[in-house]
């Protein structure tokens, strides 16, 4: 299983070097930087843990390379994503999200089917990861 | 009221009026036959106000006919003018309920010295008081109404509008809008990908679920039913329904992404479209469609019912083109863009530039400025004649579907940005690897390329060499380059923007 959330899921995972460039990218854009990290990366789990406030107003993608080896010391087995958002009136909004850490192995999840009524079937999207928590 | 003093002045120095306005009362209301220039719907001392809507109209006069008359007679007949006078009037305050032509351009390439007959920008003012609030249906009513069969005129084309900020206040606009919808989604930063199932008509229920499964297990955000699916023999809607939501919730498992299919909800009554839309609710579905053929009050109807049950809504703009096509006579899609945005839909197809569609991309570029900008600025390159300021209305996503492949990725991310869907049908369904190697190559391609973008790349002139070094590691997507690489539509497009760059005055 390899989830596909992100503007980057389908690539090679990205090098530092690269992770770089999109950070320097949401930096010229004048848009704030955060990174947040999971190990229950369900596709309805809007709130992953925050690795610190957005950081506003930066100058240099140094300090995000920083705090993303710090976020990925402490969690080295989870979900690691970085977001830009932008503040610009209309937008307000996360306008870049990538992942940028996985665990070695990504469980996945199940699909679990309710039949209701006629031929309807309620579904229930069920993270494996949530079976063994903290892993 | 400057202006009107100026008016009455120019007059009376030219004395007995015939061709102008009149402004004396007992000739202007003597029973009988007068221009419409005279009743006072050339008004060429008129300044719009704030609050008016300010339409630009392309007409070609009848032989013979004036201009300045043709113009007069559009504005009368799209607002409270008859053939004749009419003394009913004078219970009115009938001044504020004529429409105003005020300006007349003519079209740059055409008339005299030109093949083309002699066509004009007629630019004409309305008061606000004229529509009600919160009716497309009664917009178009007046706007698009009689006038558009009205003897005198050849042709007429509605090619632009500047709605009043007042009135754009009047409407809820998008039920989702491209924030939210994104925010729903947990998608950012990039086109979203999508695919109309093929073939669009005979697949079985449980043959079209395994398309849209393929589709999106693939890499697609989203696969579409076609504007033509709705309750066939082959295939009944409910049956449609619930095989494609079985194929939406396990790709979604498989990926870890939420993924959509556009159920068609089109039916033949009101009735019948909200029974869809409840159904496709029930099953979970994040989003649904209609086409644009069910007019302008369900159009509103649905859109207040997506409202309140936190469904993204898709529009088809499925025979725009009968009337926006040609330009001399219809409408803009500009200007029907425009009302989908106020009427509320949150997906609209707006053209690709590049594919097997009509549109010449500066155009269409004017058509997604429509549909996604907070305010939108005069561009006559683009088609836009006016500024338009949106009042934080919800923002439309475009959909850029027909005829695109993954070897036009770079042209797409360059004309249209992130906020777009891009819809590869043929361009998924139709790849020799299958549906979700085609799913692939289109989702592999849109990364590398938003990649290469964000890292400074110059992704016009290098996209095609930024695509073949992904598919050095991504074999579906050297496929699709391979099979597709021939394939371009460079056909002239019928509507393209006329205008000429004049300097401005200094002074």
């Amino acid at each position: 299983m390899h989830i596909t959330q992100g503007q980057f899921s389908f690539l090679p995972p990205l090098t530092e070097a690269e992770i770089r460039a999109q950070v320097d990218y949401a930096i010229s854009k004048g848009w704030a930087v955060a990174i947040e990290w999971t190990d229950d990366p369900h596709p309805r789990n809007v709130y992953w843990s925050m690795w610190g406030p957005p950081m506003f107003e930066i100058r240099d993608g140094a300090a995000v390379t920083f705090e993303l080896e710090a976020c990925r010391k402490a969690n080295p087995d989870s979900y690691i994503k970085i977001n830009a958002f932008d503040n610009t009136r209309g937008v307000e909004s996360t306008v870049m999200s990538f992942i940028v850490n996985r665990p070695a192995h990504e469980p996945g999840f199940g699909l679990t089917r309710q039949e209701a009524d006629g031929r309807n079937i309620r579904y229930t999207t069920r993270p494996y990861s949530t079976e063994r928590p903290g892993r | 009221m400057t202006l009107k003093f100026h008016a009455d002045q120019t007059e009376a120095q030219m004395g007995m009026q015939t061709e102008g306005r009149i402004t004396d009362i007992k000739e202007r209301y003597k029973g009988g036959v007068l221009k419409y220039k005279q009743m006072g719907y050339w008004r060429p001392d008129y300044a719009p106000k704030d609050t008016d809507f300010i339409c630009v109209f392309r007409i070609t006069p009848q032989e013979g006919v004036d201009t300045e008359e043709a113009a007069a007679a559009v504005a009368g007949e799209s607002s409270t003018a008859t053939w004749t006078v009419v003394w009913t009037d004078m219970l009115t305050a009938h001044e504020d309920y004529q429409a105003k032509a005020y300006r007349i351009d003519p079209v740059p390439g055409t008339g005299p010295g030109t093949d083309k007959e002699a066509q004009y920008f007629a630019y004409i003012a309305y008061d606000i008081i004229l529509f009600e609030e919160g009716s497309i249906a009664n917009v178009t009513a007046s706007l698009i109404g009689n006038v558009f069969s009205f003897k005198p005129l050849k042709a007429a084309r509605l090619e632009d509008i500047r709605i009043p900020v007042a009135y754009v206040k009047t409407f809820k606009g998008p039920p989702t809008g491209i924030i939210v919808e994104r925010e729903r989604l947990d998608k950012y930063g990039r086109p979203l990908l999508g695919a109309t199932m093929k073939p669009k008509l005979g697949l079985s229920g449980k043959n079209y679920g395994r398309v849209v499964y393929e589709g999106l297990t693939g890499g697609l955000d989203f696969t579409k039913d076609d504007e033509n699916i709705n309750s066939q023999p082959f295939m009944h809607w409910r049956d449609r329904f619930l095989f494609c939501m079985e194929a939406v919730n396990k790709a979604q498992a498989n990926s870890g992404e939420i993924k959509g299919h556009y159920l068609n909800i089109t039916a033949a009554t009101m009735e019948d479209m909200y029974e869809r839309a409840e159904m496709a609710k029930a099953l979970g579905s994040n989003i649904i469609m209609v086409d644009l053929i069910i007019g302008w009050t369900a159009i509103q109807s649905i859109s207040n019912w997506a409202r309140k049950n936190d469904m993204i809504l898709h529009m088809h703009r499925a025979g725009h083109g009968t009337y926006t096509r040609q330009k001399n006579h219809g409408v803009s899609f500009r200007v029907i863009a425009k009302w989908l945005r106020l009427a509320g839909v949150d997906h609209l197809h707006a053209g690709t530039a590049v594919g097997k569609l009509e549109g010449d991309p500066m155009t269409v570029q004017g058509y997604y400025n429509v549909c996604r900008d907070s305010v939108t600025r005069q561009d006559f390159s683009r088609g836009l004649f006016f500024d338009q300021d949106w009042a934080d209305l919800r923002k439309v996503m475009p959909v850029a579907s027909g005829g695109i492949h993954a070897g036009q990725m770079h042209q797409l991310l360059h004309l249209f940005g992130d906020d777009v869907v891009l819809q590869f049908g043929g361009g998924t369904i139709g790849h020799p690897g299958g549906i979700q190697a085609g799913a692939t190559a289109n989702r592999v391609g849109i990364e590398a390329m938003v990649k290469a973008r964000n890292e400074g790349r110059d992704i016009l002139n290098e996209g095609p060499d930024i695509l073949r070094a992904a598919a050095k590691w991504c074999k579906p997507l050297e496929q699709a380059l391979e099979t597709w690489k021939d394939v371009s539509f460079n056909y002239n497009s019928t509507d393209t923007p006329d205008f000429v760059a004049t300097p401005t005055a200094s002074n």
